[in-house]
């Protein structure tokens, strides 16, 4: 018989939950819901739009009542869980159902903070927390000219007043304190967002303290310490929540603020798990979604016996849903004596960031009237990434690290509904807000998964990301933080790297099994990265495993939109020579090639070829000496140069024959992305170097080391490392270099990212300052070579894998 | 179904384990698959997406992932992962021996074009 779960909330926590579970393990248990509203599970941080009259309650469900049937759930709506005998493990209903559990999930929320003063019980009282509220709310705004006032200037108040305000009432915002929203914002982004909401009508009334609700049955006026009073229609009280923890504390569950859990999620019942507002964890309550869905996952993953998730706290940020107000939070943002701040003001424009620093690491942001760059430094904030190496450019945001795509362009919030946002699959704005709100998505991946967008190649994914922020607003599930390898394992990157190495896994099945991987065998995602992992920690080992990788490497030629493949073969620095040509030349009129083109990194393509042909071909080039390029590959590509010394009335060294001897000690090398080198013969960099995973330029006393350069997605210039004096050197560094990038980059994460993920300074410790450790790189690079400079065409020319190239039979 | 329209497309052994191979045909070639577990599917060799061959994409599960735009394909089914749509004609397999017999008349259920 399967296991009994009972989950006491129907709100997006606790369902959250049951669906991460019904995920990882959809026929363990036998599921129960009691929510005390009438309704499926809702998105009740969108109830601000429903206020708003920008959204309905029907696009602001997440599982209406036929999920609950499509999953077996049994549903008991507008039911209030009254007891729950632990001993016996059962809970009991206000009405009298009795339903036993093994496992049970109490997720009851928060309830809003009510003010204890007189008057708090009169009819037109209310706090912003459920449907019925946002009902009461609509029902006072038909009075025309009615008045409403609203106690609390944090978040959920000015959502509440602007909803009000666009219903046609007379809105004034009570605040206790000087500073709106002074738990997010400090006070100079307070008194921007003040103006701005008084030019849009709403009234404020700052360091108020109020002392009574007046009226006969029903609210009439509101009256406050210094004598003022105001008439009012509705009031409002929106000046916190709290944890719900009645039933946990009848029961006898170890509660503080909230109800106390452990890392998985579990009460000090380990029968009993708690995840949402009610929670405390660490000492800290939560009262945003993000963190909830954190908890979700968290909690679904020990319900399913896997047991191997944390919950380690989450860092939250915050934006505030009133249409055109931008405005973004995160972190400590106040900052102490030990910390630095970087303030941007520019009062003309309506903008404000303030970003504060702790040891070069971001600790809190705030940022008002330009929040593009928020999930940026969200990120940074999470990641713990050190700054230093951008600290200059820091407050004009990512686009000032070299993005030469966007720039500009970046402020979603004011682009057209028909502005494409992915290049790559012709996604417009209005699309991605389309599916993001009917289809109530949440992540990234959702997005992906939906519209395609950012699916592609990656450069729109900022965009994506700031859109899911812009319309979700606090709603936004980030990309966690950790982040597994793919959805087959909870590990991330570095920690399977480190258990290949540990533990000494020697092939894909036994890697999956030792970290329990979630399906029988990968996915397309992670065996190509377990592959090059494996690669990489087991030269000469390792057996290669052509099934895990992507098509064009397993033909070493690139598929194209046709089916076809494309051919290039290996041009050494760049260079070719007449015989080499009319090879090449001979090939394509053999092989009735439609197109020969010359391609970015110099060298020639021929395309169209079918795949029986290629070993083929691949023979008739060999006998030139052409050899198979890697351009098909995640691995050295070319290695571009110009002609320096020999021909150049500038050039300063023999940049030519530096290529040549780089593209000869690091060809055949599989790496986590394709790499690209190049060595230009002085400054004037005809070769482009500075645009390269590494690139050499050379100078009258020797040879500049630039790493990190992308000329693709994003575009981004390199950052110098180091002079050097010889051409052995050049080498040296270069194969320390590129193993230290082999050993450490996530696979699919070109060295410009990876630089920025783990900084310059940190590479040069590691290649310029540390002598010893660049040798050893150098020579395990090199050891690495010794098994991988073999031409694979030339193998497969001669009959190797032949089953690749072949149809297994022919019909007709 | 009678015995004579399966025909005879090689061994199992023949085929990779997590990969696919083709038979060709002049009317559109048929992929063959082999999973990890040694189950053997056969589909239309053509992306519901934009006519990528399937047999070259990455065998996992009982899926395989295009090689063009990574649509994942239920080899079973032919159907895409949901929320993709689209469909693959399925084509019956059966195993007789180490041998693989393939049926040219497909599965109901996918456009087969």
């Amino acid at each position: 018989m399967k296991e009994k779960l009972i989950l006491i909330g129907n709100g997006m926590a606790g369902v959250r939950a049951l669906e991460e579970l019904l995920k990882l393990s959809p026929e363990q248990y036998d599921i129960t819901v009691f929510g005390g509203e009438p309704y499926g599970n809702y998105n009740r941080i969108l109830l601000s739009p429903v206020l708003a009259g920008e959204k309905t309650i029907d696009e602001i469900m997440l599982n209406d009542e036929q999920w609950y049937v499509d999953n077996g759930i049994t549903l008991h709506k507008g039911k209030w869980v009254e007891d729950v005998n632990r001993a016996q493990r059962t809970v009991r209903t206000s009405d009298g159902i009795e339903e036993k559990y093994d496992r049970l999930i109490i997720a009851t929320g928060s309830t809003p903070f009510i003010i204890p003063i007189p008057g708090n019980e009169l009819d037109g009282v209310i706090a912003f927390r459920d449907i019925a509220d946002v009902d009461t709310m609509l029902a006072a705004a038909k009075k025309k000219g009615g008045k409403a006032i609203v106690i609390g200037g944090g978040l959920l108040g000015l959502e509440a007043a602007n909803g009000l305000m666009k219903q046609g009432m007379d809105v004034t915002v009570v605040h206790l304190m000087d500073t709106l929203m002074e738990r997010q914002l400090d006070k100079p982004a307070g008194a921007l967002l003040k103006a701005s909401l008084e030019e849009k009508g709403m009234k404020f009334l700052m360091e108020a303290q109020t002392e009574a609700v007046l009226g006969k049955g029903k609210v009439e006026s509101v009256h406050f310490k210094d004598g003022l009073e105001l008439p009012a229609d509705i009031v409002v009280m929106a000046v916190g929540i709290k944890p719900n923890i009645e039933l946990a504390e009848k029961i006898g569950l170890h509660c503080e603020r909230g109800i106390v859990v452990s890392d998985t999620m579990q009460t000090f019942d380990p029968r009993i798990y708690s995840v949402g507002e009610c929670l405390q964890h660490r000492g800290l309550t939560y009262g945003l979604v993000a963190p909830l869905f954190e908890q979700a996952k968290v909690c679904a993953n020990h319900l399913a016996h896997i047991g191997i998730a944390r919950y380690e706290g989450s860092v939250t940020s915050t934006k505030l849903k009133v249409t055109g107000i931008d405005l973004f939070s995160a972190g400590d943002f106040h900052g102490d004596e030990h910390t630095e701040e970087l303030v941007l003001q520019d009062p003309g424009r309506g903008i404000y960031k303030k970003v504060v620093l702790r040891d070069n690491r971001i600790i809190g942001a705030v940022m008002y009237g330009d929040t593009i760059d928020g999930t940026w430094y969200f990120e940074l904030l999470r990641d713990n990434t050190d700054v230093s190496d951008i600290r200059d450019n820091l407050l004009f945001g990512q686009a000032h690290l070299g993005d030469s795509g966007h720039g500009d362009d970046n402020r979603v919030a004011a682009m057209a509904n028909t502005a494409e946002i992915c290049g790559c699959n012709g996604v417009c704005k209005g699309d991605i807000v389309d599916a993001i709100t009917k289809k109530n998505l949440f992540t990234l991946d959702d997005v992906r998964a939906h519209t395609k967008a950012s699916s592609s190649c990656g450069s729109c994914t900022g965009l994506v990301e700031a859109l899911l922020a812009h319309t979700l607003g606090g709603d936004y599930s980030e990309s966690p933080a950790r982040k597994p390898l793919c959805g087959c394992t909870e590990f991330t990157h570095d920690e399977v790297r480190a258990g290949i190495r540990d533990n000494e896994l020697k092939d894909i099945p036994a890697t999956q099994k030792f970290f329990e991987w979630k399906t029988p065998d990968g996915c397309a995602k992670c065996r190509p990265a377990l592959n090059y992992y494996l690669l990489c920690q087991w030269p000469g080992e390792f057996r290669d495993d052509s099934q895990s990788r992507f098509i064009n490497e397993r033909a070493h030629a690139n598929i194209q939109k046709d089916a076809t493949y494309s051919v290039i073969p290996r041009m050494w620095g760049g260079g070719t020579s007449p015989k080499e040509l009319r090879a090449i030349a001979d090939a394509a009129e053999k092989y009735n090639i439609k197109t020969v083109h010359v391609t970015g990194g110099q060298r020639i393509a021929l395309y169209g070829l079918k795949k029986e042909e290629l070993p083929e071909i691949w023979g008739d080039l060999n006998e030139a000496g052409l050899v198979s390029g890697h351009a098909y590959g995640k691995a050295l590509r070319t290695v571009k140069t110009c002609v320096g010394q020999e021909w150049c009335r500038f050039g300063t060294q023999d940049s030519t024959q530096m290529g040549i001897d780089l593209e000869k000690m690091t060809w055949g090398s599989w790496t986590p992305h394709k790499y690209k080198m190049a060595v230009s013969g002085c400054p004037r960099n005809c070769a482009e170097a500075t645009i390269k995973d590494l690139g050499v330029v050379c100078v009258d006393s020797g040879y500049e080391l630039h790493v990190g350069g992308n000329g693709g997605i994003k575009v981004r210039a390199t950052d110098y490392l180091c002079t050097v004096k010889t051409p052995e050197e050049v080498k040296e560094y270069a194969a320390a270099f590129m193993q230290l990038y082999r050993e450490e980059a996530h696979y699919l994460e070109r060295t410009a990212p990876w630089l920025e993920r783990v900084g310059l300074t940190y590479v040069k410790e590691k290649i310029v300052e540390d002598g010893e450790g660049r040798k050893a790189l150098e020579q395990r690079f090199l050891f690495a070579q010794s098994f991988a400079q073999d031409d694979p065409w030339a193998e497969r020319a001669e009959g190797g894998e032949a089953h690749e190239f072949t149809p297994i039979t022919q019909v007709g | 179904m009678s015995n004579d329209s399966w025909i005879k497309v090689g061994k199992v052994e023949e085929i990779p384990r997590q990969g696919a191979r083709v038979v060709s045909r002049a009317e559109g070639d048929i992929a063959v698959f082999r999973t990890v577990d040694d189950e053997i599917f056969a589909l239309r060799d053509k992306c519901p997406h934009k006519g990528g061959p399937l047999s070259q994409g990455i065998v996992h599960g009982k899926r395989v992932a295009c090689p063009l735009h990574d649509w994942k394909i239920g080899l079973d089914s032919g159907e895409a992962v949901a929320p993709d749509e689209g469909c693959a004609a399925s084509y019956p397999v059966k195993v007789e021996g180490d041998v693989v017999m393939l049926s040219l008349t497909p599965n109901e259920g996918c456009p087969n074009t």
